[in-house]
C-alpha cells in the first residue's frame, strides 16, 4: 500500500514551524502598519470642502494671524470656526464679484453657515481643550503642522492616542515660549535647555491618567 | 456474572490490589474496543443527540446576536447587581474544567493508574468547559470586537491593560489555562491519532488523522521524547489547578463587598472547582460507560474513587460555608453580619437552602459504600452537585450585591429570558462539542490503557 505522506512531509513539517513564525510576525507588522497608515488615520488626507479655502494664501501671503478667524483659541476649549461674517469683512471689498466666493455670499445673505468638513475630528469620548495648550506654550504648528504652507488644509498628524501621549509624557520636547505659539515658522535651537526651563516656568503638569481626556 | 459481582465487592475493600481494567483484556482488545467507537458507522442516536444539542447552540447564537444588537440591557443586570449570570456562569464553567486538569496532571504525577481511563474525556471536558466559560466575560464586555484591549500588545493607544485589576489577571489565568489544557490534551492524543490513522479505511480519515498525528511512528526515540514532553506538560499544568480558580476568586475577594472580601475565598474556590469538576466527570462517565459498553475500562473502582474525591472536596466546601458564617459574626462588622443574615433570611433564602441541600447534604451519601458503588446513586448525587455549585455562585454574586451598605440602593436581581437562553445555550455548546469529540476521537487513551493491563510490564512498577 502506498504511503499517504511522502518522506518530504517531515521536512515540510519542520519548515512550517519557521514559516508560521514568520507569517505571525508579518501579520503583526501588517496590522501595526495598517493602523498607522493614512487610510486608517486620515493623516495627510485633504477632505473635500465646500470652498477651496487656502490657509497658505491667507496667512503666509496676506499675514493674517490665526486668531483673526479662530477667535476663541485662547479662552475656550474650541478654537472656533469663523462665521461667514468674518470672511465678508474683507470679501465685501476684495474679490467681491468672484464666482469662487459665490457660496460665501449666499451664506452671508441667507444667514446660513457654510458647512465645513471637520479635519481634526477627535472621537466623542475625548475632551480636548485648546486654551490650556495655548496658555502652556504649545504652538499651533505642533499639532496642526505648517498650516501656512497648506493651500488646502489637511490633518498633519495621526491623532492616535499614542501621539497625544508622546507629548503628555515629555512636554519639554515640544513646549515653546508663549510669544511664539502663533508663529508658524518658529524652530528651537536649544530645546534641551529651553524645554525643561519652560516646563518649570509655565508649571506644566501634563497628566496621563485616563480622566484627563476621557471624562 | 456472579464472579463479576464478587470481584466488585472485593474492589471496594482492597482497592490498591485490584487492577483498573477488568481481566481478560489484551492490548489488541483494548485498542479494538475503544477505537471501534470512532471507526464504525455513526449510530442513529448520535445524530439525534448531536442535533438536539446543536439546537441549543442555535439558541445561544440567537441570544448572543440579540445581545450584540441591543446591548447588555437585555440581561437582568442593573444597579445594584451589576454582575449576574455572566459571572455566575463563567465561574461555574471554569470550575468544572478543573477536574480534567487535576485528573490529567496531578494524578499522573502522583502515579494513580486509575486516572488513565478517564483522563482523556476529562481533559476534553476541561477544554469545552473553558470555551463556554470564556464566552461569558467576552460577551459581557459589551464590545467584544475590542476584547483584544485586554491583552498587553503594542497598540496605537500606547497603553497597557490595568495590571492592578483582577479581571486582567483572569485574562492571563484563563488564556494560560486554555492553552496548557489544549496542548496537554493534544499531545496526549498523538499516539492514538496514529492508531486511528493506521486503522482508518477511508482516505480522508487517514489523511486527517495522519496530519494531526504529526508523523508518529511509535519508534523508541518517539516514545522517549514523548514521555518527557508529557511529563513536562503535566508539571506545567499542575500549578494551574490551583492558580486559575484562585485568581477567579480574586475577582470577588479583591472587591470590598461583604460576602466577597474574605481570605478564605481562594482555597474555598479551588476546592469548589474540583468538587464541581468531579461531579461533571461523573455526570459524563456514568452514561458513557453504559452507552459504549466501557464498563471494563471505567470500572466501579473509578466511580468510587471519583465519588470519594467529590466527598472530600465537598467537605472542604462545606468548611468554607462554615467559615463564612463564623467570620461574619466573629468580625463584629455589622455589614458582614447583615450580609449573612440576609443570605439566610432574605429574599434569596431558598437559593441558599437549596445550595446547602445540594452541596453539603447530598454528598454525605458518599460515605456509604453501597451508595458510592452504585453508578446511578453517584450520578444523581453528581447532578445535585452540578446544580448546587451553580447556586453557590448565584448566592455569592447576587446576595452580596443586592443589599449593600445603603438600604436606599437595595434591589432585586432576576435572570431574564436571554440570561437563561445564553446559559442553556452554552450547555448545548458543551454537549455538541462533546458529541463531536466522542464521535471523532478516542474518548479513552488507548495507548495508556495498554500500559496498565496486568500483562504489561509498566503495570508492575
Amino acid at each position: 500500500m502506498a504511503q499517504i505522506f511522502l518522506r518530504s512531509t517531515n521536512t515540510i513539517a519542520r519548515v512550517s514551524i519557521v514559516v508560521l513564525l514568520i507569517l505571525g510576525a508579518g501579520l503583526g507588522w501588517l496590522l501595526s502598519a495598517f493602523s498607522r497608515s493614512a487610510y486608517s488615520t486620515d493623516q495627510g488626507v485633504v477632505l473635500k470642502q465646500p470652498i477651496p479655502f487656502s490657509h497658505d494664501h491667507h496667512t503666509a501671503a496676506l499675514g493674517i494671524d490665526c486668531r483673526y478667524c479662530h477667535t476663541s483659541v485662547e479662552e475656550s476649549s474650541s478654537a472656533g470656526i469663523p462665521p461667514t461674517a468674518t470672511c465678508m469683512n474683507c470679501h465685501k471689498q476684495i474679490w467681491s464679484d468672484s464666482p469662487m466666493l459665490e457660496s460665501v455670499r449666499t451664506s452671508f445673505s441667507a444667514g446660513q453657515p457654510i458647512e465645513w468638513e471637520r479635519v481634526y475630528d477627535l472621537p466623542d469620548f475625548v475632551k480636548f481643550n485648546h486654551s490650556i495648550h495655548v496658555a502652556k506654550g504649545i504652538g499651533c504648528a505642533s499639532c496642526h503642522g505648517r498650516v501656512d504652507q497648506m493651500p488646502l488644509i489637511y490633518q498633519a498628524v495621526s491623532l492616535k492616542m499614542e501621539w497625544c501621549l508622546d507629548c503628555h509624557r515629555q512636554p519639554e520636547k515640544f513646549v515653546r515660549p508663549r510669544s511664539e505659539v502663533f508663529n508658524m515658522s518658529w524652530k528651537s535651537t536649544n530645546q534641551e535647555i529651553l524645554g525643561p526651563e519652560l516646563v518649570e516656568e509655565y508649571a506644566i503638569k501634563s497628566k496621563i491618567n485616563c480622566s484627563v481626556c476621557h471624562r | 456474572m456472579k464472579g463479576k459481582k464478587r470481584r466488585e465487592s472485593v474492589s471496594t475493600t482492597i482497592l490498591a490490589k485490584v487492577p483498573v481494567v477488568e481481566p481478560g483484556h489484551t492490548p489488541a482488545t483494548v485498542t479494538d474496543q475503544i477505537s471501534s467507537v470512532v471507526l464504525t458507522r455513526t449510530p442513529k442516536w448520535w445524530y439525534a443527540a448531536f442535533g438536539a444539542s446543536f439546537l441549543l447552540v442555535l439558541l445561544l447564537m440567537q441570544a448572543v446576536t440579540k445581545l450584540l444588537v441591543e446591548g447588555t440591557g437585555i440581561w437582568g443586570l442593573n444597579v445594584p447587581v451589576g454582575w449576574g449570570f455572566a459571572i455566575i456562569n463563567f465561574v461555574w464553567w471554569i470550575g468544572i474544567g478543573h477536574a480534567g486538569t487535576l485528573i490529567s496532571a496531578i494524578l499522573l504525577l502522583l502515579r494513580q493508574p486509575w486516572r488513565t481511563s478517564i483522563n482523556r474525556f476529562a481533559e476534553a471536558m476541561t477544554l469545552f468547559a473553558v470555551a463556554c466559560a470564556g464566552l461569558f466575560p467576552l460577551i459581557h464586555v459589551g464590545r467584544p470586537w475590542l476584547a483584544y484591549w485586554l491583552l498587553p500588545i503594542p497598540n496605537t493607544m500606547d497603553m497597557w491593560p490595568q495590571f492592578r485589576s483582577p479581571l486582567i489577571w483572569d485574562v492571563f489565568a484563563v488564556s494560560t489555562y486554555a492553552t496548557a489544557s489544549l496542548l496537554f490534551w493534544y499531545v496526549g492524543l498523538i499516539p492514538d491519532l496514529a492508531t486511528l490513522r493506521d486503522r482508518s479505511i477511508s482516505r480522508v480519515r487517514k489523511v486527517v488523522y495522519g496530519f494531526f498525528a504529526m508523523g508518529w511512528r511509535g519508534s523508541a526515540r518517539h516514545w522517549h521524547n514523548y514521555e518527557s514532553a508529557y511529563l513536562l506538560l503535566a508539571g506545567l499544568a499542575t500549578p494551574l489547578v490551583v492558580s486559575v480558580h484562585t485568581i477567579v476568586s480574586f475577582d470577588f475577594a479583591i472587591g470590598q463587598i461583604p460576602g466577597w472580601h474574605a481570605t478564605i475565598f481562594p482555597p474555598y474556590f479551588v476546592a469548589g472547582a474540583i468538587f464541581a469538576g468531579f461531579a461533571m466527570v461523573i455526570t459524563l462517565a456514568v452514561p458513557l460507560r453504559v452507552i459504549f459498553r466501557l464498563q471494563d475500562f471505567i470500572t466501579l473502582r473509578h466511580i468510587q474513587s471519583m465519588a470519594k474525591v467529590m466527598l472530600a472536596t465537598g467537605l472542604i466546601v462545606a468548611y468554607g460555608y462554615l467559615t463564612e458564617i463564623f467570620m461574619a459574626f466573629y468580625s463584629g462588622n455589622q455589614y458582614e453580619e447583615f450580609m449573612l443574615l440576609n443570605r439566610i433570611q432574605g429574599p434569596y433564602r431558598y437559593h441558599w437552602y437549596a445550595l446547602l441541600l445540594c452541596n453539603v447534604l447530598a454528598p454525605q451519601l458518599m460515605w456509604i459504600k453501597r451508595a458510592r458503588t452504585s453508578p446511578l446513586i453517584v450520578f444523581v448525587v453528581a447532578m445535585f452537585v452540578n446544580v448546587g455549585m451553580w447556586l453557590e455562585r448565584f448566592v455569592i454574586v447576587v446576595t452580596s450585591l443586592h443589599r449593600d451598605f445603603m438600604p436606599s440602593s437595595w434591589g432585586m436581581y432576576h435572570g431574564t429570558y436571554w440570561d437563561w437562553a445564553t446559559f442553556i445555550g452554552t450547555i448545548g455548546l458543551f454537549l455538541s462539542l462533546l458529541f463531536l469529540f466522542i464521535r471523532f476521537l478516542p474518548m479513552i487513551s488507548m495507548f495508556e490503557m495498554r500500559t496498565i493491563l496486568p500483562e504489561s510490564e509498566d503495570s508492575q512498577a
